[in-house]
């Protein structure tokens, strides 16, 4: 078993998620997945639909459990985890960025930013106003902090998001296609805006996209292709906004 | 947010809020079966307590009189020792009126029991009321009125005079007052089968609503009864009542074991009566029933409804740290929540409906059909019982809800 090292947020080990077990039908979808994230590491997930990113992104949040393999967030194994104890260490080490439907409507922007610590306090109160009013303030929408989110753009959504992801100062954020619904200008903006937060903050981020522009922005990118890991490589000539070269290597 | 309310309570109103036509809708049918169930259960009660108060006004709840008298044949010594049967026919013995044995002693035993409240000696026989040419059968009945208006509402019947008779009083009914063209203050003769006479004051004139009752029941005081029925220093009953007129029944069969004389409680002797009143109670309660399921149904139907619109949501809370336990309170607060509004605005219209009744249904004189009670602890059972029901109809739905695998419900 993996020593515990405080430079690493996730470590993945033989990690293999099959659905439909003992059926006729049975599929494995994960072969085995090694994986180590550091911590302030900006990566990109990227591959073809079907290639196992999502489900992948699924068991890393502990959304999902895996039929085979070990799985470490911030050194705590999560093997012999109960529900309960899986949800607080999800409340407390993992945020998360959706493509759709990622916040609540009947919440305004700044209480979708609260809902986490809500969930974990039982109770509202100041301190967790001021901590989403500042960064509700960081993702540049206080002027909106009061509007309903469906009041608000595809943009301004994602980044409500962002703060919500953020609120409980995790050691991870997991996100998920989370510029793969907005126009070029506010994928960017989005995408900025994240990678702000993971040098400010030293938060992991694990992207998954389908854009290899914004892939190539990214420090480190993962190629999954049909449920194994096809390439892992450190991004050394990260682009910046603007740039042309859309190629990944 | 408010700081007082709990992140469940937060979430399930904000989920309602959204779902505003959903839950408007529900609420509604809730109320109008709540409503029903206030309406209809006030109306059977109001009718059944003014049955009883009709019954109880002017009867006992429990009767103790002699022992029957019963024919016994005679064995011969021959008999006995043959060891045989005797096969005659044996006659019933006519009952003539007695006294109780002891009765001072039976009614202080009584008076020492738990639950009994009042203890009235009565002595009871037939007898004529005579004026002039003219002559009514009566039934008269002894009284000591400190006791027995303690017993009968006979003082609230009183149209004319008071009920407190003396030795030289009478009471009679308005039927019997017109047919013997007499009132107040006026004289009347009485005669019993065995002899006694008496010429009486009329000191008060009652009105029982019964043309019966008021042609034939006399009341005089309890010594001038026993003289004229020549039964010195008897009682030829006492009349009881209890704490619990419905514990009458097992109180009856405890004096009857302790004192071997004859008892009847008024739910063995209105036995008709009590049959109508548990059919009523009954519908009442399959009406209830049906209208709390109908109530359940509808409560689980929209949450189910809810849980599959919100399934992302749900997803989306259970990823952002919401644990199972906080999603099912979420959705058993808002089955108990619609249950609960629905229960005070159907407790409200209830209330309306009852209203509405009480202008309605009137007596030709413009008095009430029947007395309808607004009990508060109807309405407060009303709402207990549907925040219940909306608690139990959403454990369905919630469990569901609890169990949605995050990954899937946000895939969609």
């Amino acid at each position: 078993m993996a020593e515990y090292d405080d430079a690493i947020t996730l470590r993945l080990e033989g990690i293999r998620k099959a659905y439909g077990v003992g059926t006729p039908a049975e599929t494995e979808v994960l072969h085995g997945i090694d994986l180590i994230l550091k911590r302030g590491e900006f990566a990109a997930l990227i591959g073809p639909s079907g290639s196992g990113k999502s489900t992948l992104l699924n068991i890393i949040g502990l959304l999902d459990q895996p039929n085979q393999g070990k799985l470490f967030i911030t050194g705590q194994s999560t093997e012999l985890l109960k529900d309960i104890e899986l949800t607080r260490l999800r409340a407390s080490e993992i945020g998360f960025i959706f493509q759709f439907h990622n916040l609540l409507p009947a919440f305004t922007a700044l209480e979708n930013v609260m809902l986490p610590r809500l969930a974990e306090l039982g109770h509202p109160n100041e301190e967790m106003r001021l901590i989403a009013a500042e960064l509700i303030e960081k993702v540049g929408l206080t002027p909106w902090k009061e509007h309903k989110s469906n009041d608000l753009s595809g943009g301004q959504q994602q980044r409500v998001a962002i703060a919500r992801a953020l609120v409980m100062n995790p050691a991870l954020v997991l996100a998920d296609e989370p510029t793969g619904n907005l126009d070029t200008k506010s994928a960017d903006s989005v995408f900025d805006l994240m990678r702000e937060m993971n040098k400010t903050n030293g938060t992991t981020f694990l992207i998954v996209t389908h854009d290899p522009r914004l892939a190539q922005r990214c420090d480190r990118i993962i190629e999954m292709v049909d449920g194994n890991i096809a390439s892992d490589k450190e991004n050394l000539n990260v682009l910046k906004i603007g740039d042309n070269n859309t190629h990944i290597s | 947010m408010n700081p007082l309310f709990p992140f469940e309570w937060i979430v399930a109103t904000r989920f309602m809020r959204e779902g505003r036509m959903q839950t408007l809708l529900i609420i509604g049918g809730v109320a109008l079966g709540v409503s029903v169930i206030v309406f209809i259960s006030a109306l059977i009660s109001g009718l059944q307590s003014n049955l009883f108060r009709r019954t109880l006004d002017f009867q006992a709840q429990i009767v103790i009189l002699p022992p029957e008298e019963i024919a016994r044949p005679l064995r011969g010594l021959n008999y006995q020792k043959a060891n045989k049967q005797e096969s005659v026919l044996v006659q019933a013995r006519a009952q003539r009126l007695r006294s109780i044995d002891q009765w001072q002693k039976v009614r202080d035993q009584l008076l020492l029991m738990k639950n009994v409240t009042v203890v009235a000696p009565v002595v009871s026989g037939a007898g004529f009321v005579i004026r002039a040419d003219a002559n009514r059968a009566i039934t008269l009945t002894g009284i000591e009125p400190e006791n027995y208006l303690r017993l009968i509402a006979l003082k609230d019947k009183i149209i004319a005079g008071s009920a407190n008779v003396t030795s030289s009083d009478i009471l009679v009914g308005i039927e019997l007052a017109k047919d013997m063209g007499v009132s107040m203050g006026d004289k009347l003769t009485l005669r019993t089968a065995s002899g006694g006479t008496a010429t009486l004051m009329i000191s008060g004139i009652f009105d029982f609503g019964n043309k019966g009752q008021n042609q034939r029941a006399v009341y005089v005081a309890f010594r001038t009864a026993q003289s004229l029925l020549n039964l010195a220093g008897g009682a030829s009953s006492l009349e009881v009542n209890v704490a619990d007129p419905f514990s009458a029944e097992n109180i009856a069969q405890d004096i009857q074991a302790q004192t071997g004389l004859k008892v009847e409680s008024w739910i063995a002797t209105n036995a008709q009566f009590f049959s109508a009143l548990a059919a009523q109670s009954m519908s009442n309660t399959i009406i209830r029933f049906f209208v709390g399921l109908t109530a359940a149904l509808g409560i689980a139907s929209v949450l189910v409804v809810s849980v599959v619109q919100k399934s992302k949501e749900i997803g989306l809370l259970r990823a952002t740290g919401t644990s199972r336990q906080q999603v099912l309170r979420i959705f058993l607060l808002q089955g108990a929540l619609m249950g609960l509004m629905g229960s005070i605005v159907g407790s409200l219209m209830g209330w309306g409906f009852l209203m509405l009744w009480r202008g309605i249904a009137k007596n030709a004189d413009g008095t009430p059909l029947f007395v309808i009670n607004f009990d508060p602890m109807l309405f407060l059972y009303a709402a207990l019982g549907a925040t219940l029901v909306g608690t139990l109809a959403a454990m369905f739905p919630a469990l569901r809800a609890a169990r949605l695998d995050p990954a899937v419900a946000i895939r969609g």
